[in-house]
């Protein structure tokens, strides 16, 4: 019995392995879990497959029969005009252009950034690097009116960035969560490496690029999983500096086209919105169910 | 995911040999610093000091300027003193927005905080598929925030066809108004906001379940001690680390919420739903004339004060028992 113990301790939780062999227990355990799985598939699933369901579901049926199953078919046409004659098309690239760019100069600040402070270390390193720290700080909020005012007129440049995605790529950029993360993955690389590349040759351009680059891929694709989920929901920063309907990403334009919009049209819309974050995630599961997108909640 | 956690893990334990090159004692003249790469590394670390100098550093003290100046755009900023401050204070919403956003916070916790536990705990016993369970849980999270908002609003159809009241009609209660009545709709905002966050705190709890020492759990059984005072006297007190770091990430989201109450109620009805952040927006980008820019930087300051403040003291108060 004990040596059996001793096998279970490494994957035991808070019922014991003996505890689980009794049958009240795992009858109420199982039950308990039974519970938790409905409620999930219900409250986690069922409000996407609605969705997926309304997006080609006639208006009248949505409205009259909201939990009914297609009682007049289905109208596969709601896709279609919703992506052409809603123009979702237009905001669709409108949103991929927003991301990729927010991801770049994201990831372009992280790494130049992590580099620098953790394998180059200037003697303003430090400085620097507790700047970039106190940002963490900052709620979001304080940040909201003076930022607008410095996209109005850029300091040093003095020109306005407002309705070019240049309002939203480079703020997002300034993510201490980012540098952080970044500098923290640099700084548990093997010193060794980067001494003998020195040894050859290397200068501090080469050595990012060639070395720190290719050694660090994980930390690079949590980086940017997550930079482009976060420009994909971001509402209230593009709502302020794209004014024109025509700059728009999907999350400013569908509050906005919601009143003249047909609800089965409006709800393909919402549909389409939300196919690629999901995919994504579906696509990069443990990377988010690791934690690892933790930063996302810190940022608020 | 090991490889990716480990790394993370082990930046503590083995720090890197300090920096390379040779420290001198005498005074480095420009030419040292050129020849030891000093122009490349501050080329390199350019783009970091420029996006966080003109995005970030600046602005922040800009907020602070601009929180004692008369600021709209149009005629030359002045400075006022604290005016603005004082503004802000005698409007009467203020106390208006305060309140709704406590009750906001209020809500979050009583729907958001424990639910997550819960789920986390009991699914930490799952022994199979697991996968699913947080998958599952963690789907809302993906939804992009403004698409949640406004399928929940239909959702929300007040009339008795609506989906909430179609399905509250099933057990004979309803219709209820959700978002029409003053009452219910804050609650309604909140049953949204946790539906939509309560996914990213589970995963949270789960990894920090992992951590939990289970050799407790055989000295608690050799003690005698069911499942609920393993629970609360082996569970618990090794989350509490945790516990205090998703309380004070849950206040300072809450303290801001801005997209529920902006685009389910535009802070109606009669600003039942009128929050901090609502009224900031207000101030500087509500009215055509031009902002107030002063005064909403002044209430940001303010909040963000606050919260401050309140992390100080949480803090204070948990360290005996929260390293």
């Amino acid at each position: 019995m004990a040596v059996k113990n001793q096998a279970a301790v490494a994957e035991r939780g808070i019922v014991s392995a003996h505890d689980r062999r009794r049958a009240s227990v795992r009858g109420s355990l199982g039950v308990l879990q039974g519970g938790l799985l409905a409620t999930l598939v219900l409250a986690g699933l069922g409000p996407i497959l609605w969705l997926a369901k309304a997006a080609v579901t006639p208006t009248q049926d949505t409205l009259r029969q909201p939990l009914g199953l297609f009682p007049h078919g289905v109208d596969w046409a709601n896709l279609a005009t919703a992506w052409g004659r809603a123009e979702i098309d237009h905001y669709f690239v409108n949103t991929l252009i927003l991301a990729v760019g927010a991801w770049f100069f994201q990831l372009l600040v992280a790494t130049t950034g992590g580099y620098v402070l953790s394998v180059l270390r200037p003697r303003y390193g430090n400085l620097i690097f507790g700047l970039v720290l106190a940002t963490l700080f900052v709620p979001a909020v304080v940040l909201l009116v003076p930022l607008y005012l410095t996209i109005l007129d850029v300091p040093l440049l003095n020109i306005s960035l407002l309705n070019t995605f240049w309002a939203v790529w480079l703020p997002m950029g300034a993510s201490a969560f980012n540098v952080l993360l970044v500098k923290r993955f640099f700084d548990g690389l093997p010193r060794e490496v980067f001494e003998a590349a020195r040894v050859d040759g290397a200068g501090p351009f080469r050595l990012l690029w060639s070395i720190v680059l290719p050694m660090s891929k994980p930390i690079l694709g949590v980086v940017s999983v997550f930079a482009v989920i976060a420009a994909w929901k971001d509402y209230l920063w593009p709502l302020l500096v794209l004014p024109d309907p025509d700059n728009q990403p999907l999350s400013v334009r569908l509050p906005a086209i919601a009143p003249y919009l047909e609800l089965d049209v409006f709800l393909a819309a919402l549909a389409i919105s939300t196919v690629l974050p999901i995919a994504l995630f579906l696509a990069f599961q443990r990377l988010f169910l690791s934690g690892a997108g933790l930063g996302g909640a810190v940022k608020g | 995911m090991t490889t990716l956690s480990s790394p993370l893990r082990a930046t503590t334990a083995d720090a890197p040999p300090s920096s390379p090159g040779p420290r001198r004692r005498a005074r480095r003249t420009p030419r040292d610093w050129l020849r030891d790469g000093g122009l490349s590394t501050l080329v390199i670390a350019l783009p970091m000091i420029l996006v966080f100098g003109v995005f970030s550093w600046f602005p922040i003290g800009r907020a602070l300027v601009m929180s004692v100046q008369q600021t709209n755009l149009i005629s030359t900023p002045e400075f006022v003193g604290l005016e603005n401050f004082v503004f802000v204070l005698q409007d009467p919403l203020l106390g208006k927005a305060v309140a709704n956003t406590l009750w906001f916070a209020l809500l979050a916790l009583v729907f958001g905080y424990p639910l997550p536990l819960a789920a986390a705990v009991l699914m930490s016993e799952v022994r199979r598929m697991r996968g699913l369970f947080s998958a599952l849980a963690y789907l809302p999270v993906v939804v992009p925030p403004v698409v949640a908002v406004l399928l929940w609003k239909f959702f929300y159809d007040a009339s008795p066809t609506g989906v909430f009241n179609t399905i509250a009609g099933w057990v004979g209660l309803g219709p209820f108004p959700w978002l029409q009545n003053a009452d219910s709709a804050m609650p309604s905002l909140v049953l949204e906001a946790t539906w939509a966050a309560a996914g990213g705190t589970v995963i949270i709890y789960l990894a920090a379940l992992v951590g939990v020492r289970t050799e407790l759990y055989e000295a608690a059984e050799v003690d005698g001690a069911g499942v609920w005072r393993k629970i609360w006297h082996v569970t618990l007190p090794q989350l509490r680390g945790v516990l205090f770091i998703t309380l004070i990430l849950q206040v300072i989201g809450t303290s801001q919420v801005f997209l529920e109450p902006f685009l389910f109620t535009g802070g109606g009805p009669n600003n039942a739903t009128l929050t901090i952040l609502m009224l900031i927006y207000d101030y500087a980008f509500g009215s055509s004339l031009g902002g107030n820019y002063g005064a909403a930087t002044a209430l940001s300051l303010m909040l963000a004060g606050v919260l401050a403040v309140l992390s100080a003291i949480y803090f204070r108060v948990t360290r005996p028992w929260s390293s």
